[in-house]
């Protein structure tokens, strides 16, 4: 695997991992907890997309010249994600639980095949294209950890 | 450079699949109640006509129908890779299926030359376009996770052989071939339509789903990349063995066969019991009742011919009871309570630019109440049914009826998921 892929899929599945013991925690209706996790994943999510949508993509339509291509449908699933994110937001603030899991039930649907396309198709097309861009992996590594 | 695969675009409409899986329960209720009048046709021996022709009501207007539908919506959308033609391909399919399998049941049913000459014609049509345009699809989904293409397309082929088989087999029964050899032949669909095609292609639907509905670590490699190849190896040694007449070589094949059902099963089990996400729903139950009854024929092929032979009929009935209703119809029902209320969301979403809150989500789609209610009819019938090969025939009634029940209650969950579709403005077309 190369330095991109390896980077952002390690990422997505630091996501999965925060976004499991959310919802785990809304399930046992222990609500302190809940918030807490919940607030870790839906950060880890914005770093996340902050650094495909900062600095990945855009390195990515500048070499590659395809601005309108995959990028554009990758960044148009972000939002219905972070729709998604706001419904389970407004959900635990109102202690719904059904509300959450059906919002989060849907939300991993959508995650996971999102992050199918990009693991398989198109952080290796990255790692291909911006193979020579020596500090990219240091600034997509500094927006991860939300600095 | 190519985009194949990133685009939602290539995702085919929601009726396209949907025709599939509405019409799908319809089957399996069908099967049910059909089975109940002539319950002592059956419930002695799988060999007889009337067991053929239930047994087809179910692979072929429920499992096959809902498998067709799914690999149309799964190839470009999960595979990136697209169906050329799909909505004739749809249409050739759902209705080759539909009418194929009634003819089929009905020219078994009444050992009629004339309804299964029919059949063969139109079988072949819901097959044949469906098989070519998926191969075209195999063929080019290169940039995916090969883990996954090399059992979709051993189950491709394990189709293809199964289909050929069957076609054989019913111009044997129609009077069109000699019958010499039939005996060989139908040992031979079953093998490559049960262990190719159906446990195949729920092995390379796995590799995706599994990991991704629970949050599991990944099938390990290992596993992944020989488990299908192992069990596709097994039924060409059964079938070597069953052509030229070399025992000693098929008890390797059933003994592989064997092998390959449990290590599935126990490896998803394993994965599921490893899971990240703890929330349980009617999709898991599904799957785990699927792993187990796996796990429960896996000694089965190997000691099938050793057993007295008085066993071997209701052995044969309770273990292809086991693998239609435990396994394959478990694992479709569990994969249709996630796939058809997701398509409705996201075909939802995509068709009215709505945002996340304003339209229903998957489980105001389909509500967990509704789908665990259907879980427990099944679990309810399956169970019942286990030993009904051994009782006397009117034992088998009342598990039949409730297979029946819970069959409608899927088809109803489906129908309200998209009456609300439909209710919020979506479009099938």
């Amino acid at each position: 695997m190369t330095p991109i892929t390896r980077l952002l899929t390690d990422d997505h599945e630091h996501c999965d991992q925060l976004f499991a013991a959310a919802e785990n925690a809304v399930q046992a209706r222990d609500w302190a907890r809940a918030e807490r996790e919940f607030a870790a994943f839906s950060q880890a999510l914005a770093h996340h997309f902050a650094a495909e949508e900062q600095t990945l993509f855009p390195a990515f339509e500048a070499r590659s010249g395809l601005n309108g291509g995959p990028t554009f449908v990758m960044r148009s699933e972000h939002l219905q994600m972070r729709e998604l994110v706001e419904q389970m937001a407004a959900a635990l603030a109102g202690q719904d639980e059904t509300g959450f899991l059906g919002a989060s039930d849907t939300l991993l649907m959508l995650m996971r095949q999102h992050n199918l396309k990009e693991e398989q198709i198109l952080y290796p097309m990255t790692d291909r294209v911006l193979a020579d861009d020596a500090d990219l992996i240091g600034r997509l590594q500094e927006t991860l950890q939300g600095n | 450079m190519s985009q194949a695969g990133l685009s939602y675009e290539q995702a085919p409409p929601y009726g396209l699949p949907l025709r599939y899986f509405l019409t799908a329960p319809l089957f399996l209720q069908l099967a049910a109640v059909a089975a109940i009048p002539g319950i002592k046709d059956w419930t002695s021996d799988p060999h007889t006509l009337a067991a053929i022709a239930l047994t087809h009501l179910i692979t072929l207007g429920f499992l096959g129908m809902v498998m067709q539908g799914a690999l149309l919506q799964m190839l470009p959308v999960v595979l990136g890779a697209p169906v050329p033609a799909a909505g004739w391909v749809a249409r050739l399919g759902h209705t080759g299926l539909t009418l194929g399998a009634l003819l089929l049941a009905a020219g078994l049913y009444r050992a009629q030359a004339t309804l299964l000459h029919l059949a063969m014609a139109v079988l072949a049509i819901g097959w044949l376009p469906f098989l070519a345009a998926a191969a075209v699809s195999l063929a080019r989904a290169r940039t995916m996770s090969r883990l996954t293409l090399i059992p979709l397309r051993l189950a491709w082929l394990s189709a293809l052989l199964t289909v050929a088989l069957g076609l054989w087999l019913a111009a044997v029964l129609a009077g069109i071939l000699d019958p010499h050899a039939i005996e060989r032949g139908l040992g031979l669909h079953l093998a490559w339509g049960l262990g190719g095609w159906v446990l195949l292609l729920v092995m390379g639907v796995a590799y995706q789903v599994v990991p991704m509905l629970q949050i599991t670590p990944p099938y390990p490699a290992f596993y992944a990349r020989w488990a299908p190849g192992v069990a596709f190896a097994a039924l060409g040694l059964v079938s070597l063995a069953t052509v030229a007449d070399l025992p000693a070589l098929g008890d390797l094949g059933y003994g592989l066969i064997g092998a390959s059902l449990a290590g599935f099963g126990l490896v998803t089990l394993d994965l599921q019991r490893r899971r990240r996400r703890r929330v349980t729903d009617a999709t898991l139950l599904f799957w785990r009742l699927g792993m187990l009854s796996l796990l429960a024929l896996a000694p089965l092929p190997a000691l099938y011919l050793k057993l007295p032979g008085e066993w071997q009929a209701p052995t044969a009935m309770t273990a292809g009871l086991v693998f239609l209703l435990g396994f394959a119809a478990s694992v479709v029902n569990g994969m249709l309570y996630k796939i058809v209320p997701f398509l409705a969301w996201f075909h939802l979403q995509s068709q009215t630019g709505a945002r996340a809150g304003t339209i229903p989500n998957m489980k105001e789609f389909l509500p967990d109440t509704q789908a665990m209610r259907h879980w427990r009819l099944h679990l309810a019938a399956v169970l019942w049914l286990i030993p009904a090969p051994w009782l006397p025939p009117a034992y088998a009634a009342p598990g039949l009826l409730l297979l029946a029940l819970s069959a409608h209650v899927l088809w109803r969950n489906l129908l309200g998921c998209v009456r609300l579709f439909r209710r919020y403005g979506g479009r099938l077309a």
